[in-house]
């Protein structure tokens, strides 16, 4: 602020406050030849009289006091103008002075909690409370507050990962946030060419799409989608391509949602954390993220020791499923 | 004594039905959208019912309809009886009535639509604010007309407050709503960032200072000493709160934005011109209620009185707690909680609609050439569910609103807040309901007031002689 503008606000402000000292003396002086006390003004309207009574005396009071508050508060805090105020108060200070003394008192708890391991980090109790309170009151809003996700937000209780499970990428999501980016096709492909696109995606997840209408769009997909999202539709966790074979769908998985995310593309972005919580939060976080999914992971690991077996024939069957397309597509 | 001239009843008239037929959709927009809060299925999952866009018109409604409706209505009224001479202009007069109900029904048709400049309580797009600023124009035409050609030497303190709200209501409207129009229903605000902030904050609690204070303390100071029949408490009062209210308010707007981006010193001139703001305010509250001394038993027979003084009652609660929430430390914890909804209404039901009440009841039975209302027993009714129901409101909103406060600052030893934002809003649902069931009851006691004005206004019967008609009320 200019000194100009700096006097200019601090003079009419303070001439306002003033006036309003000289109004009341001015207006409760007695004239001569006015009316008595308790009379009225000799006035009249449409029936309705004025008494000419003194303003009442503790209402007066409460005006000067207000008014005295008022000028001491414009001497001890910034609000005159350019003046910062005899007490140096300021929002920005005083909410630096509060953070620095939260982060005083509760950094040596979130080192100790750094010192762990994930895995065990998820498994303490009192850490886990904490990271609940972190994720309700920081991923909750868009991951819903059992992590369950909504339209355009994942999923992140169970074990099916855009950008990787592991301990490790679950931190780094959370500490750098990530962009995901999936194109605009509506520019290459018809109508018709995205429904078949869409039937054949529609497909892979185990569902009942028209076989002519699927089939001419695997040939697409082996064209235009497989780079990313894999040939079999496995998806790229280094890319941050979604799996296509599983119902767990961030967009929707209907015939609609699936289209429109071929037609215009999908932009995804999960903030970074890293300068709003710091790593030691985010170490919590990524605990009890990971935590959110330990039923699965578990039952998962059961089931391979028992299906290891299988593990085999599964990925032949899946080979044998995207021969028909293969071999279209060299025809 | 003034039975030989002519006043210009007819656009009173009219204003004065439009603000029952207004008061009763404001207000069930408002219970449906109290509603909503509760259950949110209740938008039955269309756009034009979603509560982003109810909210806005239950407010558009119940203050620039009902209210503004009332205000045109009464100030027609006043400015004639208390200038001695009929309206000035009156085409222009009927003008602003037939201008204003379309502001309104275009107001109904484009919120819904979700045509909004996003300005709380200045959400409508540039047509309608340059039909708005032309019929406001024109109010204030008919309204300084007729001081100016006035049969009596001095003005009455109703017609300072009627003056300076239609004054500064134009300024506020015109300087908020500079824009540029990119098409029939889009434009941008030529200011930007907290210039934009502050400029809309400075019209919206000038709003509530001129549309909602000034304006009806101009309705306080004509309908409570003549429905009293006793003269005004203190002439020297009257004129040290009136411009004492009109300077301090102007600055007050800058609460809003405590704890903002807005650069400081304006943020504490806004505090403390707030806290100043507590004598100007109450003088009209003394001024009226005392204007009751040696006539206390009224209070007792006549339900009118009633209205009107509790209505000031109210005003002199909220325009106390005002200044309270405005001090930092207090607004730290009342911002952005429910707290802010329940001042509002302490306000805008216990003061606006109840002094509306008690003027209309006056004013109908003169406009209609009746001695009374239809029933006055029905004014007895509706004032104690009307009471009732601004009590259920606004003290479930103060719990909830504490509550929250409390609740969203609450910190753990580990610096991690508490409460999750769901956890408060799970336990505002009780408080949500207490506030439904004083709404239902508020708009219950409006369409009491609807009927009573239905049988009241239809042609008379032939019980009633009709010879009153001929009488000044």
């Amino acid at each position: 602020m200019s000194a100009f503008w700096s006097w200019w606000i601090s003079l009419i402000a303070l001439a306002n406050i003033l006036a309003c000292v000289w109004l009341i003396r001015w207006t409760a002086r007695k004239r001569p030849g006015e009316a008595a006390e308790h009379e009225t003004t000799g006035h009249e309207w449409d029936g309705l009289q004025e008494l000419n009574r003194p303003m009442p005396r503790w209402w007066l009071w409460l005006f000067y006091i207000s008014i005295v508050f008022g000028l001491i508060y414009l001497l001890l805090y910034p609000g005159l103008g350019s003046f910062k105020g005899l007490l140096g108060w300021s929002q920005y200070s005083a909410w630096e002075e509060e953070v620095a003394d939260m982060e005083a008192r509760t950094a040596p708890l979130f080192r100790e909690f750094a010192e762990m391991s994930i895995p065990d980090l998820a498994a303490d109790d009192a850490a886990m409370q904490t990271g609940r309170r972190l994720f309700g009151n920081n991923c909750a809003v868009c991951h819903g507050a059992d992590g369950g996700g909504r339209i355009g937000f994942p999923n992140i209780a169970n074990n099916t990962w855009q950008w990787g499970g592991s301990p490790e990428e679950i931190h780094k999501s959370i500490l750098e946030g990530r962009q995901g980016f999936m194109p605009a096709f509506g520019g290459n492909l018809d109508e018709d060419e995205l429904e078949e696109v869409a039937a054949y995606v529609f497909q892979l997840s185990g569902r009942d799409a028209p076989d002519d209408l699927a089939s001419r769009g695997a040939e697409r997909f082996a064209n235009q989608c497989a780079a990313c999202h894999g040939a079999d539709g496995q998806g790229n966790p280094a890319f941050g391509a979604p799996k296509l074979t599983d119902d767990n769908w961030t967009y929707g998985g209907g015939m609609d949602a699936i289209m429109t995310s071929i037609r215009d593309g999908r932009q995804g972005r999960m903030p970074a954390q890293k300068d709003l919580l710091g790593e030691d939060r985010v170490h919590v976080l990524t605990a009890y993220v990971y935590s959110l999914s330990m039923d699965e992971r578990e039952d998962e690991a059961e089931d391979d020791v028992e299906e290891a077996d299988d593990a085999e024939d599964a990925a032949a069957s899946i080979e044998t499923d995207s021969v028909p397309g293969a071999e279209r597509r060299e025809g | 004594m003034d039975g030989t001239i002519k006043y210009n009843e007819k656009v009173v008239r009219q204003f004065a039905l439009a603000t029952v037929v207004w008061g009763v959709v404001g207000m069930a927009v408002g219970v449906l959208i109290a509603a909503q809060l509760i259950w949110p299925a209740l938008n039955f999952d269309v756009p034009w019912l979603s509560y982003g866009r109810l909210r806005p018109l239950h407010t558009n409604a119940v203050i620039f309809a009902f209210g503004g409706s009332a205000l045109f209505a009464t100030a027609y009224w006043v400015v004639q009886r208390t200038c001695q001479t009929p309206l000035f202009a009156p085409r222009l007069a009927s003008f602003t009535f037939w201008g204003w109900q379309t502001v309104i029904v275009l107001a109904a048709i484009t919120l819904p639509l979700g045509i909004t400049q996003s300005k709380e309580y200045a959400e409508l797009e540039w047509p309608i604010a340059v039909l708005i600023a032309v019929v406001w124009v024109s109010y204030g035409i008919v309204f300084f007309g007729t001081i100016v050609k006035r049969k009596v030497r001095h003005i009455y303190v109703a017609n300072w407050f009627y003056g300076a709200f239609i004054i500064t209501v134009a300024v506020l409207h015109i300087v908020n709503n500079l824009v540029i129009p990119v098409s029939l229903t889009k434009s941008y605000p030529i200011y930007a960032g907290a210039v934009d902030a502050m400029v809309q904050w400075w019209y919206g609690h000038n709003a509530v200072g001129f549309f909602l204070t000034a304006g009806f303390l101009g309705m306080m100071y004509y309908f409570v000493p003549k429905q009293a029949n006793r003269p005004i408490y203190s002439y020297r009062l009257s004129i040290v709160h009136f411009w004492a209210l009109i300077s301090i308010y102007m600055w007050a707007g800058p609460h809003h934005l405590h704890y903002t981006a807005l650069p400081e010193w304006a943020q504490s001139l806004g505090m403390v011109f707030s806290l100043i703001l507590l004598a100007p305010s109450w003088g009209g509250m003394i001024n009226g209620i005392m204007t009751l001394s040696g006539a206390w038993h009224k209070l007792r027979t006549d339900p009118i009185l009633k209205f009107l003084i509790v209505s000031l009652s109210f005003y002199g609660m909220a325009t106390f707690e005002g200044p309270m929430m405005s001090i930092k430390t207090v607004n730290a914890l009342s911002h952005y909680t429910d707290w802010t909804i329940g001042h509002v209404h302490a306000g805008a039901l216990g003061w606006v609609a109840f002094i509306t009440f008690g003027a209309l009841y006056a004013l109908f039975p003169k406009l209609y050439g009746r001695e009374t209302m239809y029933s006055v027993k029905a004014i007895e009714l509706h004032f104690w569910i009307a009471t009732i129901g601004v009590v259920l409101y606004i003290a479930a909103m103060w719990i909830a609103g504490v509550m929250q406060g409390l609740m969203w600052r609450a910190v753990n030893d580990d610096g991690t807040l508490t409460y999750t934002f769901i956890e408060s809003l799970v336990a505002t649902y009780p408080y949500y309901m207490v506030r439904l069931l004083g709404g239902v009851l508020f708009m219950a006691g409006m369409l009491l007031m609807a009927w009573n004005v239905w049988m009241t206004t239809r042609p008379q019967r032939e019980t009633v002689p009709t010879t009153i008609a001929a009488q000044e009320g």
